[in-house]
């Protein structure tokens, strides 16, 4: 054996009783506690969750509760649960994220019976655009100019991208002599002038900030924390957009605190603490400033023409296979039918 | 040995040069710069995390399992391959390349499918007598182990091969036993080829995400590796920080690299 | 590969025996049945679940897979791209090769440092980086994303070490004695190169060049943001499958990843095949 494969030897042998026990550790932790908290998010959530939490635990309900988190696509989450990852509470970029849990028997069908009807942030889609706007975009009209370049993630591969499509639909189907024709052809169009379609809203944002494309469909939450983080970007918010409503929800098998945490993450502290993440409150009265926003003061403008999936699309039960299914959605065709980028 | 007139060997070390640099000289160059920009702030905020710091022991720890594992594996099918002859022996050398070929997406999923805890082939049965696969360091190991398989095999084939089994053959009618042939014969004389193979193994552990990323739960500070915190701290603005991370772990595997090539007896040249 | 051993062992066997015969001891049975437990729980095993998966409607999701334009579209990109990145590797790779174990000069350990770094990398920084250097705001002027030379670019990136690293010792291991004996006999350059040194390295850039077909075939990480994933020109099969799951449409995904299974397959034995014919010649 040589010195080199013996060290390796040793290294392995030294490194297996810690890898073992964390083996044993891991697993033993399946079991709900009432002092852990399972918490699964979608990704932004990772910097959002932060304040949330530590304020959680200086109430009396959430002392001594301490966290275990894990964030990434809200599609990728919720397959992990499904497939057994231990999760107290779920907060998804998407209703059908939930509603797959639901399917599993890991949350309870009345999850959405509350106050806000399962919803515990919400956002609206965005033009994020360089700084100054060199090109003066402020309406969905403006993405379908020739020469314009748009970026939007793949409603195919990104769950979470499935607002910035049905967005530009609703804006062709309401407007005045619009109707499913119309908007199909506004989102054909738009999908022409589409040069990259990255399979996750981060890593659309990511190809944007590398020089791609001039108008990125993104959410408010993450533009403000773009414009935050010192990047050289502006958004937009155009008169007429899609409200973008995360779920939340606690399993089946949680500990009875995920419920508390919950109430908490509702309550006004709570939604505060999303509205500096950027995120609009889903209760009323909630004031506060946020660095970032084009507004600080006023962070969460009005926006004059507000639509909803369930009052214009009549819920993602029927908008998402309606729209989205592998082979009958329209959207899905109208990829399939197009040569993008050519 | 045979050598190359003088022009012919500056053109090729030329062409050589260049294309390395603007493959991966260049952007590796680039990834040092972004990850000092802002001096030794992006390290120290990096490091003042909790969650950073486990994940490049967890990431350190799943790698060396599977090297060792895969460096028994390699040398003992490498072995088996080159020196013995078995029905099944050509399927079997195709199937061992096969792994390289799964995108991270399908290993993912195709180890889900059967150790999973709720409805996987063998993972309900497992986690009944305590062993838990997926979201944990086993599923983990084996994730690693899978993309990784036939780096050790394919560089000792070769080199068993060329070597060919004289002085095997020598030692054993001397009346050497098979276990002393191995030991003494062998094995030191594949002794580069195994460590090539390992340094590679090594590297490529140490940046694997695909499929850990479906296979780990992505846990902060449990079962997060350092390329999916680098990705999370990417897609939370902490652009800084990753890059940091990047280079740590870049910078980990060029130094086993140094050493081995540092021990390593000059090759002869011409 | 195995190639150059089984034409020494038909040699030895004689012709016309195919080669069932088994020459293991109890040590090597022994090893080989642990070898096999392990290789069928990690990879046979879940593969065999992935094909599973694809047959839970019967043929009907191979049809569908290979019918549906924008998956096929895939295909043809993802093989295409990756024999041609193969094909560039095979001749970059043996030069690097060379020039790391004839060749002398300073800075020559940097060079061999530098190869390994694709495998160190993460995929995703790794694109990146390479964003940042060949895409919009790219230094050279160069702007690659969003186009198929992006794939080109970054699987070129990824399977750099291969057969580098599998040609590299075999070379060093050429019998000084043999090259110099062609030489005193009167070979040129070139005929030694061809009669001698190549033959003895094609198995190990058949090795590599078949790792580097299977790396390139399943990347994913690189080409997030670097290429764009746009559908009929940047979108690899990766992305399908992921679509696929996303969709909630496993059978499609399982069937989309057993095709590329079968290509893989195809590819590795064609190079088995290819390189016995070579070695049986030479």
């Amino acid at each position: 054996m040589t010195q080199r494969n013996r060290f390796l030897a040793l290294a392995a042998a030294a490194l297996a009783v810690p890898a073992i026990l964390s083996g044993c550790a891991a697993s033993s932790g399946a079991s709900s506690d009432s002092d852990k908290l399972s918490v699964v998010g979608f990704s932004v959530l990772k910097t959002a969750n932060e304040p949330v939490i530590s304020a959680f635990q200086k109430t009396g309900a959430g002392k001594g509760v301490s966290f275990t988190t894990s964030y990434g696509a809200s599609g990728d989450q919720s397959r992990a649960v499904a497939g057994g990852l231990h999760a107290d509470e779920v907060h998804l970029s998407l209703q059908p994220d939930v509603q797959s849990l639901v399917d599993a028997g890991l949350v309870d069908k009345s999850w959405d019976q509350n106050a806000t009807h399962g919803i515990l942030t919400d956002s609206v889609v965005v033009f994020l655009v360089r700084k100054g706007n060199p090109l003066h975009i402020e309406s969905w009209d403006d993405l379908v100019k020739p020469g314009v370049k748009v970026i939007t993630p793949n409603p195919a591969s990104s769950g979470s991208a499935k607002w910035n499509i049905l967005a530009a639909w609703a804006h062709a189907e309401d407007a005045p002599g619009g109707s499913d024709a119309k908007a199909q052809e506004f989102v054909t169009k738009l999908l022409h002038n589409t040069v990259a379609l990255p399979g996750s809203g981060s890593d659309a944002l990511a190809s944007f900030l590398a020089g791609n494309g001039d108008v990125l469909l993104a959410y408010e939450n993450d533009s403000i924390e773009a414009k935050a983080a010192g990047d050289d970007v502006d958004y937009i918010v155009p008169k007429d957009t899609l409200l973008i409503e995360n779920p939340a929800a606690v399993t089946t098998d949680a500990s009875p605190k995920a419920q508390d945490f919950l109430d908490f993450q509702l309550s006004k502290q709570g939604q505060t603490l999303y509205a500096k993440a950027g995120f609009r409150p889903v209760i009323s009265g909630v004031k506060t400033d946020v660095p970032g926003a084009n507004d600080p003061r006023n962070p969460f403008p009005k926006v004059p023409h507000l639509y909803t999936i369930d009052k214009d699309f009549g819920g993602w039960d029927k908008a998402n296979p309606e729209f989205f299914d592998d082979t009958t959605g329209i959207i899905t065709k109208i990829i399939a039918g197009l040569n993008i980028g050519s | 040995m045979v050598s190359l007139p003088l022009p012919a060997r500056w053109a090729v070390r030329l062409v050589v040069l260049a294309y390395v640099f603007l493959l991966v000289g260049w952007p590796m160059i680039t990834l040092v710069q972004n990850a000092f920009a802002d001096g030794l702030e992006s390290f120290r905020a990096a490091f003042s995390d909790p969650d950073v710091t486990h994940s490049l022991i967890v990431t350190i720890e799943i790698s060396l399992w599977a090297v060792a594992i895969n460096t028994v594996f390699g040398v003992g099918m490498g072995l088996l391959l080159v020196r013995y002859e078995f029905p099944g022996k050509r399927a079997l050398s195709a199937l061992i390349d096969l792994p390289m070929s799964v995108s991270p997406v399908v290993i993912g999923l195709a180890l889900l499918l059967v150790y999973n805890g709720r409805n996987g082939w063998f993972g309900p049965s497992l986690e009944s007598h305590g062993i838990v696969v997926i979201f944990n360091s086993p599923g983990m190991i084996m994730a690693t182990c899978f993309v990784a398989l036939p780096l050790v095999v394919r560089e000792v084939v070769p080199v068993l091969e060329e070597i060919g089994d004289d002085q095997e053959q020598a030692a054993r009618s001397l009346g050497a036993g098979a276990v002393q042939v191995l030991r003494r014969v062998t094995l030191p004389a594949i002794k580069w080829a195994v460590v090539y193979g390992v340094v590679l193994t090594l590297a490529r552990s140490l940046g694997e995400f695909g499929a850990l990323k479906i296979v780990s739960g992505n846990l902060t500070g449990q079962t997060q590796t350092a390329p999916l915190v680098v990705e999370q701290k990417y897609n939370n603005f902490a652009q800084g920080e990753a890059y940091a991370v990047s280079f740590i772990l870049v910078l980990i595997s060029v130094l086993c690299i140094l050493v081995v090539s540092l021990l390593r007896p000059k090759e002869s040249a011409s | 590969m195995t190639s150059a051993v089984l034409s020494q062992d038909t040699r030895a066997v004689g012709r016309g025996r195919p080669g069932v015969r088994s020459t293991l001891t109890p040590g090597a049975s022994l090893g080989l049945g642990i070898a096999m437990i392990w290789f069928s729980l990690l990879v046979l095993i879940p593969l065999a679940a992935i094909v599973a998966t694809a047959g839970g409607e019967g043929w009907h999701g191979y049809v569908d897979t290979l019918t549906n334009p924008q998956s096929w579209a895939a295909i043809k990109l993802t093989v295409g791209q990756s024999l041609l990145v193969t094909g560039i590797n095979v001749v970059m790779g043996t030069l690097i090769a060379w020039v790391l174990v004839r060749d002398r000069f300073w800075g020559k350990r940097l060079l061999d440092l530098v190869i390994d770094i694709p495998f160190a990398m993460p995929t995703i920084v790794a694109g990146l980086v390479l964003l940042g250097l060949y895409g919009p705001r790219g230094p050279l002027g160069i702007n690659v994303s969003n186009t198929p030379a992006s794939v080109t670019l970054a699987l070129a990136f990824v399977t750099l070490p291969f057969i580098v690293r599998t040609v590299q010792p075999v070379l060093a291991e050429l019998d000084a004695d043999v090259e110099e004996a062609a030489a005193s006999l009167g070979a040129r350059r070139l005929t030694t190169l061809r009669r001698i040194v190549l033959p003895s390295i094609i198995p190990a850039v058949a090795a590599g060049a078949a790792l580097s077909f299977a790396r390139a075939i399943s990347e994913y990480g690189s080409l997030v943001l670097l290429s764009g994933m746009l559908p009929y020109r940047t979108e690899v099969v990766s992305v399908r499958v992921l679509s696929f799951i996303e969709g909630g449409d496993r059978t499609s995904a399982a069937a989309l990843a057993t095709i590329m299974l079968g290509v893989a397959l195809f590819v590795i034995v064609a190079l088995d095949v290819i390189q016995r014919r070579m070695a049986r010649r030479g």
